[in-house]
């Protein structure tokens, strides 16, 4: 198989890499560049686990081919803390509980800072929304609403 | 997997290695990359297309022209469209409607395909190749067709004349039971003058209910007028049956959500 040339932003550092045509984003990612943080759960876009943000907008690297992405600007879970200091998200999902075996978790992130960035002051309605196409086995869902919320209002606070 | 992705900068150039046999098109990917990753071998190689224009949705004169590439995301916040948005919105979890696009709706078998019913009662037209066809004909010879849909075009409806219903079990975001979507015009006194009532999930594609359709002209909306339409509207149906709804729910309870949908 032939082949291609790749060349993407990923979390603010230029990536360049020969793929095979036809590789998924997910996989390019997680075993050419070694970003490990988007999950393969389903390949088949239904549990969200590899979602991350294109260009602002949340896609499903599972189902996104990598050449798709040239010269995007691609962010994942991994480039979310900042000299070792917990993303705001991060920080809420750890001290909700909303985080138990962790698969999900990148992924929900993921959906949650999209939702963030567009709706600093979201309802409870906006959260599960927005986090509707990730499936989380363990937490029940409630710890993982009350955490993007709980991660809302710390922003609120802090730009007041 | 082994795919290969050809990306032409033209239309005129995508279609000719279209034609190459084992090559589909590439839109959004969520149906077609899907199935590569299923291990559906029938695919070799993709072709897409970077035209700009197949992004663009433009609203002028009553008309909509929304390109193939359009994603159901961009539809669903575009300030113009909001009659139609609920269509848009219904499809998918928001990381499918960043990636889905209205040229794959065309071609999402059941249970999928949700905006293409909205599209069906619109009466849209398709271009695709050298021509424009209705949608009508464009779903029943869609398995055979091999030139790229470029756009969508139909008349943009006013809020109160469109109704679009999807029913599903998991909540927001589920795949349908059905969807309907109806594009009903009426008199001053509320006496429906014209209908045209597509069906999502009651056969392997869109269709019109074209009985229920005729039942409906000349009725009031209300629950007596419209039992006529009702009892009709499972006239010719052949139900999809799925994990989600066996054929013999979706025809029990589609009458059901046609009369909510109507005295909605
Ligand atoms: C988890 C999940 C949930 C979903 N939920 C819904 C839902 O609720 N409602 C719904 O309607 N759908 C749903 N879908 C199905 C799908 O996302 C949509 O139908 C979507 O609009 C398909 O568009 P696409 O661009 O991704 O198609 P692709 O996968 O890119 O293509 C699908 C087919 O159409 C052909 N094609 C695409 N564009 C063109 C073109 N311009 N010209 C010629 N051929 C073309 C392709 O060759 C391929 O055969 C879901 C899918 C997933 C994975
Ligand atoms: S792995 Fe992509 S949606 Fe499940
Ligand atoms: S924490 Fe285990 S799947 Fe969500």
């Amino acid at each position: 198989m032939a082949k291609v040339p790749v060349q993407f932003t990923l979390n603010g550092s230029e990536k360049a890499e020969f793929i095979e045509s036809g590789t998924t984003l997910l996989h390019a990612l997680r075993d050419k560049i070694g970003d490990t943080s988007p999950k393969g759960g389903c390949h088949q876009g239904t549990c969200g686990a590899c979602s991350v943000i294109i260009d602002g907008e949340l896609k499903l690297s599972c189902l996104t081919l990598a050449e798709t992405c040239n010269g995007a600007d691609i962010r994942t879970t991994a480039g979310l803390a900042e000299a070792g200091v917990l993303h705001p998200l991060q920080r809420a999902f750890l001290d909700a509980f909303a985080t138990q075996c962790g698969f999900c978790t990148p992924g929900v992130i993921m959906a949650a800072k999209v939702l963030l960035d567009r709706t600093p002051n979201p309802s409870r309605e906006d959260v599960v929304e927005a986090l509707s196409g990730n499936i989380c086995r363990c937490t029940g869902y409630e710890p993982i609403i009350q955490a993007v919320l709980a991660a809302a209002r710390a922003n609120s606070q802090n730009a007041a | 997997m082994s795919l290969a992705l050809q990306t032409f900068s033209t239309v005129k150039d995508a279609n000719a290695a279209l034609q190459a046999s084992g090559t589909r098109y590439l839109g959004g990917g969520t149906l077609v990359v899907r199935g590569a990753n299923e291990g559906d071998v029938s695919v070799s190689s993709l072709v897409r297309v970077t035209e700009p224009s197949l992004s663009a949705i433009t609203v002028s004169g009553g008309r909509v022209q929304l390109g193939a590439s359009v994603t159901m995301a961009a539809i669903a916040r575009h300030p113009d469209l909001a009659a139609v948005a609920p269509a848009a919105r219904a499809v998918g979890g928001p990381a499918i409607r960043n990636m889905a696009t209205v040229g794959g709706n065309l071609f999402a078998p059941a249970p999928y395909g949700d905006f293409a019913v909205a599209l069906l009662a619109l009466d849209a037209t398709v271009t695709a190749g050298t021509g424009e066809t209705p949608i009508e004909a464009f779903l029943a010879g869609r398995d055979d067709s091999r030139a790229i849909v470029t756009a969508v075009g139909f008349s943009l409806p006013k809020a109160d004349s469109f109704r679009f219903l999807k029913v599903s079990r998991v909540k927001p975001k589920g795949i349908s039971v059905l969807s309907i979507a109806a594009l009903l015009q009426r008199a001053a006194d509320g006496t429906v003058t014209s209908a045209r009532i597509a069906l999502g999930c009651m056969a392997d594609r869109p269709m019109r209910a074209k009985t229920a359709e005729k039942a409906l002209l000349g009725c009031k909306l209300t629950s007596e007028e419209i039992a006529p339409a009702l009892a009709a509207v499972g006239e010719g149906i052949a139900p999809i049956t799925d994990p989600i709804a066996s054929a013999w729910y979706r025809a029990e309870v589609l009458p059901v959500h046609l009369g909510r949908l109507l005295l909605s």
